[in-house]
């Protein structure tokens, strides 16, 4: 008795065995399968080259790029770059990562705010066919859309001309702000709208209300989102330059909110176009690539880190 | 009673806080709206002072014997962009076939990530790379056919632009193409269609719309785009005659002129940013008008 069974059990485990085997036949191609489906069909043949060849292109480029500005910019750097002052000698970028510094924070300071509030009213509070709900999303993407050029000359217009305040880190940053606002707020929309209902109606069920289930409630576990955000708006404004020659200036020193200074992308760009410093300007591109690197991976991970908390 | 007046307490409250919210939110308004403002009442004034037709039409621009005529610089600004689509496009699209229909998972893992690095590298770097790299390439190219030019030219300029804008059409497409049902694919492959011809012929046409959005997208990163640009175009403010030969875009012309301008020529300038932000909103109306067909 004890024996047939194991006999029968043996049988079991074999069975499905061969059956995988068969399955795995039917349904996956070999290669030479493949290559003679292909032959019979050379245009398919051809079509899937170039697909394959344009994402090596792709991929290529980018290594191409980040393996050149490394490659020959890292033996550039050395501690003179790093001098507290600049001067035309020592071309010190130290300065410009000080601008860089305050002009992010204080760009934050100005957008996250309203890019915030802004996203909490559009999911939260606004009514569905409220006619205020379109309007903000149309010109929150008319803002993504305009080109940072157009926004410097606005800000030169507004804040450097009309309201005076001159070339400074002040009109830089306000000009900046008004440029990072609809990636703010569209990143925070998606953060909360990724909160589940549930989390509202249990806040509302407790008595909490409203402005207490938005603040207590639904933006602490939106957090993440919003954070990534940030970070995106961190790497914009690293990297922006247009922007910034006719609001914040070109001026090589840190001198307070109130007088112009130059970021780190505007230092490069005036190294490279005087042509006379290429050493130093290679060093800049490593710098302002490796914040952004680490800008991507940061976000990255806090998206991967979201992902895997759902 | 005092239950009553701490519940009409929190009902103010709330009142205020939802009106902050409100006010966040027109913040994007207001930002449009001052923008737009700005830009008309301070560049069109100018352009009547020189003459609409002279300013959009003439070819010439002589800022010293106050000669505005911003004919090149448009020509310009299009001829860039519409050779970095000729680049960029098919690359870019190919691309975004390649990441949603045949790209294993582990790769995946790996070229998602990049294609946001391409985002993500400062426009200056770009330049920066096209300075040193792609310029000396054209120069060699235009020595060996005999032309004239010195390798800062439209065609440098097309080339980085046509990888600026890559991430954008491959992002944008990716998705358009992800949306498309999977029945699509299945329904081409049971009628006995190979795999590749499936998602050329089946998936692509039924993401059509989205494709354009993406590429809509790319033309008004492109039309922008300004640093990159400048340090690859070699900038003189003359009709675009050539490949090989140098070209000053819409972008190029404000911010190298606009540091001594004065009086009439800021003007100019101020006009010339008007333009540019013309082509952005009709290229805005027509990537929401796509998105909307879309739908």
């Amino acid at each position: 008795m004890a024996d047939t069974t194991a006999v029968d059990f043996n049988i079991q485990e074999e069975e499905p065995e061969t059956n995988a085997a068969d399955i795995v036949g039917i349904n996956k191609q070999t290669f030479g399968q493949k290559l003679k489906s292909y032959t019979r069909k050379p245009t398919s043949l051809i079509m899937l080259i170039l697909v394959i060849g344009a994402a090596v292109i792709t991929l290529a480029v980018l290594i191409f790029i980040i393996a050149y500005i490394l490659i020959n910019g890292v033996p550039n750097l050395s501690w003179s770059l790093f001098r507290w002052n600049y001067n035309s000698e020592n071309s010190s970028m130290m300065p410009a990562i000080i601008n860089t510094v305050i002009m992010t924070i204080l760009a934050l300071l100005i957008s996250v705010p309203f890019g915030i509030g802004a996203a909490v009213y559009l999911v939260e509070y606004a009514k569905r066919g409220n006619k205020l709900v379109g309007i903000v999303r149309i010109t929150a993407e008319t803002l993504t859309g305009i080109p940072s050029i157009v926004y410097g000359l606005f800000g030169m217009l507004f804040f450097v001309t009309q309201l005076k305040w001159r070339l400074s880190m002040l009109a830089g940053a306000f000009t900046l702000a008004i440029m990072i606002l609809p990636v703010i707020m569209r990143t925070t929309e998606e953060a909360l709208m990724a909160v589940p209902d549930s989390y509202r109606e249990g806040s509302f069920g407790l008595g909490a209300g409203k402005f207490r289930t938005v603040f207590k409630i639904i933006l602490p576990s939106a957090m993440p989102g919003i954070l990534s955000g940030v970070i995106l708006a961190i790497g914009r404004i690293v990297g922006e330059t247009a922007a910034l020659m006719y609001t914040a200036g070109t001026v090589p020193a840190v001198q307070g909110l109130l007088s112009s200074g130059r970021t780190l992308a505007v230092h490069m760009y005036v190294l490279s176009s005087e042509g006379l410093y290429m050493g130093p300007a290679y060093a800049t591109a490593v710098i302002l690539l490796v914040v952004v690197l680490l800008m991507n991976l940061g976000s990255s991970l806090i998206a991967k880190r979201l992902t895997k908390g759902n | 009673m005092k239950e009553e007046a701490k519940a009409a307490r929190k009902r103010v409250f709330e009142k205020i806080m939802e009106i902050i919210f409100i006010l966040c939110a027109c913040m994007s308004i207001l930002a449009v709206a001052l923008i737009c403002f700005f830009l008309f009442t301070k560049g069109i004034p100018g352009m009547a002072k020189i003459g609409i037709f002279k300013f959009l039409g003439g070819q010439v621009w002589k800022p010293g014997n106050d000669i505005y005529g911003i004919l090149p610089m448009i020509l310009g600004s299009v001829y860039v962009t519409g050779l970095a689509l000729v680049i960029g496009v098919p690359i870019g699209l190919l691309t975004a076939i390649f990441m949603a229909r045949f790209c294993p998972k582990k790769l995946y893992k790996v070229v998602k990530p990049a294609v946001d690095l391409l985002a993500g590298i400062p426009s200056v770097v770009y330049g920066f790379f096209g300075m040193v790299v792609i310029v000396p390439v054209v120069r060699a190219l235009t020595d060996a056919l005999g032309a004239r030019g010195n390798g800062v030219s439209l065609l440098t300029a097309a080339i980085l632009l046509g990888i600026m804008i890559l991430p954008t059409i491959i992002s944008v497409s990716e998705a358009a193409i992800r949306a498309v049902p999977e029945s699509y694919y299945e329904g081409s492959l049971g009628l006995g269609a190979d795999p590749v011809r499936s998602v050329f012929k089946a998936v692509l046409p039924a993401a059509k719309s989205g494709i354009m959005a993406g590429i809509i997208l790319g033309v008004g990163r492109a039309i922008g785009e300004t640093m990159a640009v400048i340090m690859v175009a070699g900038n003189n403010p003359a009709m675009p005659k050539g490949l090989l030969q140098g070209v000053r875009t819409l972008t190029a012309n404000i911010v190298i002129e606009m540091g001594y301008a004065q009086d009439l020529h800021r003007e100019a300038l101020i006009a010339t940013g008007v333009v540019l932000f013309v082509f952005i909103l009709i290229i805005n109306l027509c990537f929401s008008i796509v998105k909307r067909r879309d739908k």
